[in-house]
């Protein structure tokens, strides 16, 4: 008779075979993954430099020349950053979870995966060369009324064209793998992958319908343009996109992690329930970006408050869920007493340390967007460099040092290579560094915000003003920070190139842990797409029916095209 | 579930409706809603509509004032206000052009201003002093020099 423990060897003989097949029996799906992180990379590269450069000039300390204005940059990095780096990334991660845990991408999947790389990279320089040519110096959020060249929101549609390609990919590989495996649960990671890809269609249509009525406005076709309505569909779209970004990194959390660290799993019925709340309740958040725009009621305002405090609740269960997975491999371990487990946990592995400070960071930035999504604490620092500050914490600490945290085995499992002990190091190094430089910049961005200093604002003193004077001191940490940032992103871009191209050949895994051993199974009724996704209808009807109704029925005449650059 | 999570979990539910009760309570109990203002406004024809044929600042009471203002780029119309310590002003804006913010540094006063519509919004400067206003949504090349100053002596 076998051992339970002979068993499990063999299990993980097995699997490390499987491993070591993967991305040798289908190197046509790790070419498919691997290029989309070159691309999310290389953005990476760039977008930080022009976030380098823009720090640098809002703290008085560099002129940035004609050619290229203070409002160029931030379009580029805004553009290059929130939808190139994030994007890219995610379809990348999620195309090799979906190959490695459904057992291989089928063809017509790779063909949409690589048809919607192209469309999306052609739009991407299709929006990027207005840019450029300060043709589209509009800010990633393109308000109307300024109007861009018509080639920018061209562009805009190629993407989206690109992210429902993706996203159309994902579902016909979930729904093959559920048609000859009738009955199963979907393994967790693609259980995230269809929550974010549902996340992305559903999102990006609202910005699809908001470039489709400026498109004809620009070419002059119809004269006005309903502002309010605009912004509203960008909002939907908008801040939907941070909650894609944050359920990709929270499922390397939930996935990997617990096996990086030697654990188990957190209840799989409660992640499952934690990802299906927030595919739900996501997209009305939008709204709490405009709580301080006129036209749209106070109790609208107050059920949309509502709407995105909720994301807050599976966002708490995350946090207990996160802890209880590290003091039980603490405690495995042998850690002892109150706090013993936590000295226990794997601090000098890169692929755990950069997750760990990622998690801890939306410690903050959750608390951050909680007072956010107040009416009154809101006004106080609507579009102040506060706002900027949260992002940073979210998008740039929780976000970016998870991509990173998953990019040290992702990458080198990829290219069939390892993450040897040096460049483990290295990736510790960077982690630290990246930490360092965004916590510097991010809390002087919340300290001065709060003070009043503007976000989207070039080097200015209005004039010598002495408010305005009080806040430089804050802005020099900008630059500070930036300055660190900068180091950590070209120290990043070099570890991700060298486990692509040149560290030595061997096998890293890909690390997804297993169920608690006493787990009772999954029900059945979490796997009922159809049915979250009409709830996911409702809750947005629930949300927007009646004030874009408004807009409509009660809009005042519209605008035409301003370019004011 | 474990006993500790359900805990967690209840105190998550408990804070998250204590939030809600009390910015409702703020809101429309005590009035401290954001600003909402539902008026409309051709914004191609700002200075035909009342009150905006007549920018500038009214008295309507002791130490109460309404201000009729204009944002277009990259300027306040009126600009340099001047007001006695312990007015009430009450904002009264609009945009002849693109989006623009309207905040008055070291207030609450924090406002969007979409072309189309009007916005209210009002203060009472209990503190003597140059108070900097600033337009805080991007509007253009311009974008970084559209700033004011209100004066309460």
């Amino acid at each position: 008779m076998m051992t339970k423990a002979t068993k499990e060897k063999i299990t993980m003989k097995e699997t490390r075979e499987n491993i070591k097949s993967w991305s040798q029996e289908r190197p046509g799906d790790a070419l498919l993954s691997k290029w989309y992180m070159i691309v999310s990379f290389i953005a990476l590269l760039v977008g930080g430099t022009l976030g380098l450069l823009q720090g640098l000039n809002r703290a008085g300390l560099f002129e940035l020349p004609s050619w290229f204005s203070y409002y160029q940059v931030l379009t580029s990095h805004g553009l290059l950053l929130i939808l190139v780096f994030t994007a890219f990334f995610t379809i990348g991660y999620f195309y090799a979870g979906l190959s490695y845990t459904l057992g291989g991408l089928l063809p017509k999947v790779k063909k949409l995966g690589w048809i919607a790389f192209f469309t999306k990279v052609f739009g991407f320089v299709i929006a990027v060369v207005p840019i450029l040519m300060n043709e589209a110096t509009v800010l990633y959020t393109f308000y109307p009324p300024m109007a861009a060249s018509v080639w920018f929101y061209i562009g805009l549609v190629f993407i989206v064209l690109g992210v429902w390609m993706s996203a159309a990919g994902a579902f016909i590989s979930v729904a093959n793998w559920r048609k000859n495996n009738k009955g199963q649960i979907l393994p967790i990671l693609s259980f995230f992958a269809t929550g974010v890809f549902v996340l992305l269609t559903f999102s990006s249509a609202f910005v699809a319908t908001e470039v489709f009525m400026i498109i004809p406005w620009v070419l002059g076709w119809v004269d006005t343009i309903n502002v309010m309505l605009s912004r509203t569909f960008f909002w939907a779209f908008g801040h939907t996109l941070v909650n894609i970004w944050y359920l990709t990194a929270i499922s390397a959390w939930y996935v990997m992690m617990p096996k990086i660290i030697g654990g188990r799993r957190f209840s799989d019925t409660l992640t499952r329930v934690v990802i299906v709340l927030l595919v739900i309740l996501n997209i009305p958040g939008g709204f709490h970006h405009q709580i301080i725009d006129p036209g749209i009621s106070e109790p609208i305002k107050y059920m949309h408050a509502y709407m995105s405090l909720a994301v807050g609740f599976p966002s708490l269960m995350t946090a207990y869920a996160m802890f209880h997975i590290m003091e039980r491999a603490g405690r495995l371990k042998g850690g002892k007493g109150l706090f013993g487990w936590f000295t226990k946990l794997p601090w000098k592995d890169a692929r755990f340390l950069a997750l760990f400070i990622a998690m801890a960071a939306f410690v903050v930035g959750g608390a951050g967007g909680l007072v956010q999504t107040m009416h009154q604490l809101n006004q106080v620092v609507h579009n102040t460099l506060w706002v900027v500050g949260h992002f940073h914490v979210t998008l740039g600490m929780t976000v970016a040092l998870t991509f990173f945290g998953v990019s040290y085995w992702l990458i080198p499992h990829l290219s069939g290579r390892i993450l040897t002990k040096q460049m483990n190091k290295l990736a510790l190094f960077t982690t630290i560094l990246w930490t360092i430089g965004m916590t510097v910049m991010s809390v002087a961005m919340h300290l001065v915000g709060l003070l009043g200093s503007p976000r989207r604002t070039s080097f200015t003193n209005y004039a010598e003003n002495a408010t305005a004077l009080s806040w430089d001191p804050y802005l020099i940490f900008l630059a500070i920070g930036g300055t660190v940032l900068m180091l950590a992103v070209l120290l990043q871009v070099y570890i991700v190139f060298h486990l692509m191209f040149r560290a030595p050949k061997g096998v890293e895994e890909f690390p997804i842990g297993e169920v608690e051993e006493n787990a009772s199974p999954t029900p059945y009724w979490t796997e009922k797409w159809g049915k979250w996704i009409v709830i996911m209808l409702l809750v947005i009807a629930m949300g927007y029916v009646i004030p874009v109704v408004d807009m409509i029925v009660d809009a005042p005449p519209g605008s035409p095209p301003f370019r004011t650059w | 579930m474990h006993r500790y999570e359900k805990i967690w979990l209840t105190a998550s539910t408990v804070i998250i409706i204590g939030f809600m009760l009390i910015i409702g309570y703020q809101a429309f109990a005590l009035d401290m809603g954001p600003p909402s203002g539902q008026e409309t406004i051709d914004p191609q024809n700002v200075e035909e509509h009342p009150p905006f044929d007549d920018t500038g600042i009214h008295q309507i009471g002791e130490n109460e004032y309404e201000v009729v203002m204009t944002l277009q780029i990259f300027s306040f119309d009126p600009m340099e206000l001047e007001f006695p310590e312990g007015s009430t002003v009450h904002f009264t804006l609009t945009s002849k052009d693109v989006v623009h913010g309207f905040q008055i540094a070291g207030t609450n006063v924090n406002a969007m201003i979409t072309p189309g519509h009007v916005t209210t919004i009002s203060h009472t400067f209990d503190e003597p002093g140059e108070y900097l206003v600033v337009c805080n949504e991007y509007c253009g090349a311009g974008h970084e020099l559209m700033a004011t100053e209100i004066t309460i002596k």
